[in-house]
This record gives structure tokens, sequence and C-alpha cells, in this order.
């Protein structure tokens, strides 16, 4: 009887520590190989043959097909440059220069990764829409009020992530963080 | 006490094999990958255009809304396959993913460097069946060998603004794929 308790027990650790490990990894995107630059986080190895385990598990999980290496890199973003997460209720502003690309585009999703729907069907932005300063920087607003200027509506969703890609770049498996690729800043500026 | 800690770490320790079992098995298990999920609306070797990502109602998560998109579900068992995509003005590119949704190449319109990107896909056993004798030097034709028989090409192109974006949709729907005609026969 002790026997039976003592095994029922263990299997239960088991699938608990095991299931609840696999569930964490794959929710919270654990890959091997990520680059992360401020608030904005990439796994440029997830789009190539050399994907790992993780990568796998992840991409068959949520359903999506990742960026190829050769085609770009996709970055996301679900916190600001503080760590707080990102909230639909809060004005948002993303701001300064992005690392050399043929094109970009900047897209924001739900946790499920949908679209958010809002008045104006704005869903993102392409490097071609933007509107810029003299000196290339750009700074888009990302909040659910009307802004001036680059104004990505958010739909008042409670969470959400900006995934910004970037399109036949040098940017990939080799880069490294720091001064050689320049991400734009996300600072939370009015939270209601 | 001691016997209870001690089937607990017995159990831990199980439990990191359960762990990593279950994430290697994951691709192969899961119903809601992208290849199954476009199962039911893309058929076979053709190019079929996926409705742009809405609000509640897309093909796949994590679209990029700014591109428009088709994907040719491919079956190399039969033969190889010849894909040609006209590119579009802004930025075309086309990705080839496994069965389970692995990325494996890719290639855009820069690097094609022609207007119309022509590929022909093929199995590593199919490639090394072809005649090595043709007057087409190997050069002139770009060959992409798929690691899986069976897969998806992602066939992408920019929409730069959305008012171009039924310029990237009609580029996108002259692309065709299809098993060829002339497939290589099997070595005799």
């Amino acid at each position: 009887m002790r026997l039976l308790l003592g095994s029922l027990f263990a299997l239960a650790v088991a699938a608990m520590v095991g299931l609840g490990a696999t569930y964490l990894a794959l929710t919270r995107g654990a890959a091997f190989g990520s680059l992360t630059i401020g608030a904005w986080t990439a796994w440029p190895k997830t789009g190539t043959i050399d994907a790992d385990p993780y990568a796998r598990a992840t991409i068959a999980r949520t359903g999506q097909l990742p960026v190829a290496l050769g085609d770009g890199v996709s970055f996301t973003a679900q916190a600001d440059d503080n760590g707080k997460l990102l909230d639909g209720r809060c004005d948002v502003l993303l701001s300064g220069v992005t690392p050399a690309a043929r094109f970009w585009t900047l897209t924001l999703y739900n946790v499920e990764g949908q679209l958010v729907a809002n008045s104006v069907n704005r869903y993102g932005f392409t490097s071609q829409e933007i509107v810029r300063n003299a000196d290339g920087s750009f700074e888009i607003a990302v909040s659910p009020r009307a802004n001036a200027g680059n104004w990505l509506p958010t739909g008042g969703v409670e969470r959400y992530a900006l995934l910004l890609r970037f399109y036949d770049t040098a940017v990939g498996v080799s880069t490294k963080a720091g001064r050689e690729v320049p991400m734009p800043a996300v600072t939370t500026r009015r939270c209601p | 006490m001691i016997r209870w800690l001690l089937l607990f770490l017995g159990g831990a320790l199980l439990g990191g094999i359960v762990h990593l079992a279950t994430v290697i098995i994951m691709p192969r298990t899961a119903t809601q990958d992208a290849y199954s999920r476009l199962t039911p609306t893309a058929p076979i070797n053709t190019v079929t255009a996926l409705p742009a990502p809405a609000p509640d109602t897309a093909p796949m998560p994590f679209m990029d809304s700014a591109f428009a998109s088709a994907v040719c579900r491919y079956d190399l068992s039969q033969g190889s396959l010849k894909l040609t995509v006209p590119v579009s003005l802004a930025y075309t590119s086309i990705s080839f993913y496994t069965r389970y949704d692995v990325a494996y190449y890719a290639i855009n319109d820069r690097a094609a460097g022609r207007r119309v990107i022509e590929l022909e896909l093929m199995t590593p056993e199919q490639h090394s069946n072809l005649p090595e004798d043709e007057e087409i030097t190997a050069a002139d034709r770009l060959i992409v060998e798929s690691p899986t028989p069976t897969g998806l090409i992602a066939i992408r192109a920019l929409a730069p603004e959305p008012g171009l974006l039924p310029m990237a949709q009609s580029a996108i729907a002259a692309a065709r794929c299809a098993i060829q005609q002339d497939a290589p026969k099997p070595s005799r």
C-alpha cells in the first residue's frame, strides 16, 4: 500500500514538474540563441533549419510560420525599456532609428497573435509609410487615443506585443547586441 | 519523511525527462500548427492565395499585415516541383518550410536578380538522379533540396502602403507551382 502511494506520489510530481516546465517554456518563448536589444528580442536561429527543439515546439504550438533567416529577422517587444508590460490603455512611444534593412514593418498583435480591431483599420506601419524627422529618426505613438503623426492604435486591449520585422537585412545569427544594431526605444508615457 | 523526500526528488527527475520528451514530441503531435491549419484550404502542389489577416480571422497567427501572401503545400513523392514567381514592385520573398514548419531556405527578389524567380524543388534523391549531361548548366537553374518530402512554400509580396496591396496581390496571383512534366526518372 505504501509502495503504491509512494509511486503515485512520485508520478504525480513528475507529471506536474514535466508538463509545467513544458508549458512555461513554450508560453514564455524559451529558445536558445536569443538576441536582446533594449526591449526587443529576436531568435534568428528559429528561422533556420538549425532551430532547437524549444523553437520547433513553440512554432508548432502557436501555429505560425517563422520568418526565414534568408528573408528577414523578427523582433518582439512585450514590455517597455523598463520591463513594464505593454498595456493598450497607456500611451507608449517608440522612438529612434532601426538597423539597416531594405524594408521593415511594425505590427501590433494581441497575446494570441491576432491583429487588434480599431476604428481606423491600422494594424502596423511599414518603413515607407512612416513620417520621419530631419535626421531620419522617427517617433510612433502606440496608444488607444488618436495622435498626430505616426499613430498605431492599440484598440484598448490590456496586453499586446509589437513585432518589428526587418526584411533583407544583415542582422542575423552573427549579430551581437549593442551599438552595431540600434533599435527604437520603447517608453510608457502616460497610464490612466 | 526521508522516504517522501526521496520520492519527491525521484519524481522531479522523472519530470525533467517528461519535459524533454514533451518538447521533442510536440511538433509531431500538434494539430494546430501552420501546415495543419492550411491543409483544408490549400490543395496540394498548387499556389493558394491566403486572405489578408484581419482581427479575429487570419489563416495563421502573427501574419505580417503589410504583405500579400500565398502558399504552395507540396508533396514531392510524384516528382520534383517547379516554382515560378513574378516579383512585385517592392519586395518579394519565397520561404521554404518543412512539414513541421521549420524554415530551411529563403530567397528574395534581389538575391534572385530576375523579373521572375524560377526554382526547382526536389528531394536530395531526385537531385542526385538528375542526368548530368544536360545542356542547361547548373548555374542557369536554381535547385532547392527539401529535407522532407512534404512541406510548405510561402510566397509573400510587400505592400509598402495599404493602397499598394492590390498590386502585391496580383503579383502573387501569377505565381505557379506544379509537379514537373518531365519529372526525372529514377535511374535504371
